[in-house]
């Protein structure tokens, strides 16, 4: 027992066993993508950056109830309100600062009027703080952007919720 | 005006050895972490450039832009000339490589012994590097190195004995000739395994990567540094990790000798086969790097007082025992 431990260690049999494995491994295909010409799959439950949506004709879905401002752990959400002319109430600023955000996805799950979604999107660094402090022109920018994707995953997820 | 040619005509021949070993350098860089991405199952660096080959450069531009940073309270001379004295020292000893029976930048009877001598003080930049830094992890890190450094340089000493008793001579030339009938990694191998061993240990490799060991001491004697001056450091250590497997492949693997006397081997001209030859043995370096966990401080020095050591001088005494009776020794006494 003891004299074929030491045979061992003399004869390095557990290093060049180690050293065939890692030859063995080097042919085999990779595990790791190309990550920025190929992409992995995104859940379509992901929380990634947020948008706000519309309705098909357009019309903003937020009803500024604020439920998603007093749910926001991290007290990111700033949101003011006002009546507009046909008596809709309406949001008058919609800030997100994405620099506090934790990401947590409870705004989207507060929301009744599902306006306020988290969508794919992971992909939004940018240069400066100030770039990341979005308001409601480019939340709904982003929501007219990511609207298919957004939609489509908000279905997927119907039976769920 | 004859001083100024012999001058000019010298830079020519450093330039022309010290540009490919700069390149080499740079490329064996992204070797080691493609190699290591390999083992992985990553795909590592093969952005910049085809395959990725470029990315050395990439870092390298990345490290000349970036801010130099001096701790206040450094001994600021000795911490700027560490990094300089590394590199440096990795780079002079190429000066006796014999690429070809020809193609040597200094051909000196003492080659092996000025190939050792360099070798030896590469320590001083890693210790004036961590005691200048004036830090604890630095300082730790310059400290284990130096131990390290000289406990495996002994072995080293010894296994270059064993080499030496074969030849009868210094001359790396010669010692590269005197393996054109057998190589000596046959008759001697349990020198190369523990002359490849200590090689991995003189260069801070890994599994002997204590100095740098980032899991206790962040970055070792590299802590303090930045910019172009840690890009210096790590350039030294790759140079000085070539030159290892450059003196494994001249003392063990026949150096620029092709691997068998055929005439379709010695069409290709001897540098390449040298050449070859360290890419091999550094291929070797990276994979024992991707498989091996870190050794413990006290087991290392184990390794290379009580076994190593030991084991190399029954074996100078073996060969020259064994030379000695069979009337072998190259030198007649």
């Amino acid at each position: 027992m003891k004299l074929g431990r030491l045979l061992k260690t003399i004869f390095m049999v557990d290093f060049i066993t180690g050293l065939l494995i890692a030859i063995k491994e080097i042919f085999k295909s990779k595990k790791t993508i190309n990550y920025p010409f190929e992409k992995g799959q995104v859940s379509s439950r992901a929380r990634g950056e947020h948008a706000l949506r519309r309705y098909p004709n357009g019309e903003e879905r937020c009803i500024a109830c604020k439920l998603c401002e007093a749910v926001c752990p991290a007290q990111a959400i700033t949101i003011e309100s006002a009546e507009r002319e046909d008596g809709s109430r309406k949001t008058t600023r919609y800030d997100i600062d994405m620099l506090k955000c934790i990401y947590c996805g409870l705004c989207e799950e507060s929301c009744p009027v599902d306006a306020i979604v988290q969508g794919p999107n992971f992909e939004f660094a940018t240069e400066t703080r100030e770039e990341l402090y979005y308001n409601k022109e480019k939340l709904l920018e982003n929501g007219d952007r990511w609207e298919n994707i957004l939609a489509a995953n908000i279905k997927a997820d119907n039976p769920y919720r | 005006m004859n001083t100024l040619n012999i001058f000019f005509s010298e830079t020519y021949k450093i330039l022309f050895l010290l540009i490919p070993v700069l390149v080499t350098v740079a490329m064996i860089v992204w070797l080691d972490r493609r190699v290591w991405a390999f083992v992985q199952k990553r795909r590592g660096p093969n952005v910049v450039g085809p395959f990725g080959l470029l990315q050395s450069l990439a870092d390298a531009l990345k490290y000349i832009f970036k801010e130099i940073i001096i701790p206040a309270s450094s001994n600021k001379v000795i911490f700027i000339i560490a990094p300089i004295i590394t590199m440096t020292l990795a780079l002079v000893a190429w000066a006796v490589i014999p690429f070809s029976e020809t193609l040597v930048l200094a051909d000196i009877n003492v080659g092996i012994l000025y190939l050792f001598a360099i070798s030896s003080l590469g320590v001083y930049g890693i210790i004036m590097g961590g005691w200048a830094s004036n830090s604890k992890y630095p300082f730790l890190g310059a400290i284990r190195s130096a131990a390290q450094m000289v406990s495996y340089e002994v072995s080293i000493g010894v296994i270059i004995i064993n080499v030496l008793l074969c030849v009868g001579s210094l001359n790396l030339n010669d010692i590269v000739l005197a393996q054109q009938n057998i190589w000596f990694i046959i008759p001697l191998f349990p020198m190369f395994i523990i002359f490849f061993i200590s090689a991995l240990a003189e260069t801070n490799r890994p599994p002997f990567d204590l100095p740098e060991a980032e899991a206790e001491l962040v970055a070792g004697y590299q802590t303090e540094y930045s910019g172009m001056m840690y890009a210096m450091f790590w350039l030294g250590e790759y140079a000085n990790i070539l030159l290892m497997c450059a003196m494994g492949s001249i003392l063990f693997l026949g150096g620029w000798l092709p691997p068998a006397d055929i005439e379709l081997f010695s069409l290709i001209p001897s540098p390449f086969w040298l050449v070859f030859k360290i890419l091999l043995l550094f291929i070797l370096f990276a994979l024992v790097k991707a498989i091996v966990p870190r050794y413990r401080y006290d087991q290392l020095m184990k390794l290379g007082w009580k076994i190593f050591l030991p084991f190399s001088l029954i074996w100078v005494v073996l060969t020259a025992g064994y030379l000695l009776y069979f009337n072998l020794l190259p030198v007649q006494i």
